[in-house]
């Protein structure tokens, strides 16, 4: 069976199993899913997702919910196609990729929602969660400024899916008058600038509706 | 020796999930304690081990690791032949049983960590250090969990733990929100029958009661 992608390529989630299964130079077919006529809670997509959530990952094998669960299985599964994204050491890899989902995720997702993905699908922005969640995402983008001034890529000397999981919503947030956040802090910036020239990522991108 | 070392009090929701980790898989290590009421966790030295000044921070030997679920992968995958061999996947121990463990461990970090963090906040560490509730915070959160939980007890009624047969990490890293919140109102686990079912059965691990019992430990 060909690899199957349930999601919408709005969806920061969505893209970043797109983004994995690009870096891997795999085909798959991108199964939209209607959120708006309640395709997510319908029986069928419940039973690949009990939570109701894109994206859902299907192969010849099982299916995977969880982006950071689908990015892992398919770097794992498809160790030797294409680039190993796990090449780094687990103290270095399992740190940077738990960093994104806790530190870097929360505030960064609450930004690009209002700026990037809430005017894709009919909603208003709300400024107000813009600006707090900004100034709460300081800090942490402080530490990442810091570690990247020692450290080419995040779990070290070559890129990994530790890169890899960030690149959603960096790239939203760089359509976004928000983009500052990361343009300003030199390391950050010229980080993005080399993950997101990959030819992966830049096959990803033109794909996307931002 | 213990080549282990971790950094916290064993009261930090984070810190015991790791501890509950050394404990399944019988490594051996030594606490160190980190005094946040005078700042220890943002001195230039702590800082070294932990760049975002939280608890807890870990080393092994001269390996650092930091976030609380990447120092329990990491100790399963430094210390295979240890204690508990099914940690990161089952008795089949292939890659979908890893990959359930990683799906769930996901599951607990975006969907449950969140709202059962914030109620832990509200119900315990508040009145503990003189903050005051935020009702509606209560109330969105429990609603939140309540949601989440009722996706947890449909599975659980067909699945004996979170990732499959076997308890594993997905499982484990709950037992620390968890242990707070059936303490605080035992009702939101307790009144849904696989839940209440799988929490039992969880919290009564003999590594669990280790941790717990280092949390009732008086201090000093």
């Amino acid at each position: 069976m060909a690899i199957k992608l349930h999601g919408q390529p709005w969806s920061n989630n969505t893209v970043r199993a797109m983004a994995v299964l690009n870096e891997k130079g795999l085909d798959y077919e991108l199964c939209p899913v209607d959120l708006r006529a309640g395709g997510h809670k319908k029986p069928e997509f419940l039973a690949l997702n009990a939570f109701g959530q894109i994206p859902v990952f299907q192969d010849g094998d099982g299916s995977v919910f969880e982006s950071r669960a689908i990015t892992r299985y398919v770097a794992t599964r498809y160790k030797e196609t294409g680039t190993d994204l796990l090449s780094a050491s687990s103290a270095a890899l399992e740190t940077w990729l738990q960093v994104e989902g806790s530190q870097f995720n929360p505030p960064m997702f609450r930004i690009i929602f209002e700026l990037g993905i809430k005017p894709l699908i009919g909603m208003s922005t709300n400024m107000s969660v813009v600006e707090n969640e900004s100034d709460k995402i300081g800090t942490v983008l402080d530490v990442y400024e810091a570690h990247l001034a020692k450290n080419k890529y995040l779990a070290g000397d070559e890129f990994t899916l530790a890169d890899l999981n960030h690149m959603p919503e960096i790239y939203i947030l760089s359509k976004s008058a928000k983009f500052d956040l990361i343009d300003s802090r030199p390391h950050l910036k010229a980080w993005w600038e080399d993950i997101s020239a990959r030819p992966a990522w830049e096959k990803t991108a033109v794909s996307l509706p931002f | 020796m213990a080549s282990v070392t971790v950094y916290g009090t064993p009261l930090s929701p984070a810190v015991s999930r790791v501890l509950a980790c050394l404990f399944e898989k019988d490594v051996d290590f030594k606490l160190a304690p980190v005094d946040m009421a005078k700042g220890q966790h943002k001195s230039p030295d702590f800082l070294k081990l932990q760049p975002f000044g939280q608890v807890p921070a870990f080393q092994d030997e001269l390996t650092t690791v930091f976030e609380s679920r990447a120092i329990c992968k990491y100790i399963c995958n430094k210390y295979p032949e240890k204690g508990n061999q099914t940690l990161m996947g089952g008795r089949d121990g292939g890659l979908l049983a890893q990959t359930s463990v990683d799906q769930w461990l996901e599951a607990e970090g975006q969907s449950f960590n969140p709202p059962s963090s914030a109620l832990v906040f509200q119900l315990a560490f508040a009145p503990m250090f003189g903050f005051k509730q935020d009702p509606a915070a209560i109330e969105q959160n429990e609603a939140k969990l309540a949601n989440v939980l009722d996706v947890y007890d449909r599975r659980l009624g067909e699945s004996k733990f979170l990732a499959g047969d076997d308890f594993t990490l997905a499982d484990l890293a709950h037992l620390p929100n968890g242990h707070i919140l059936v303490s605080k109102n035992e009702d939101l686990f307790m009144s849904r029958k696989n839940v209440g079912r799988w929490w039992v059965e969880i919290s009564a691990r003999p590594a669990w009661k280790k941790v717990v019992e280092m949390q009732n430990a008086p201090l000093g």
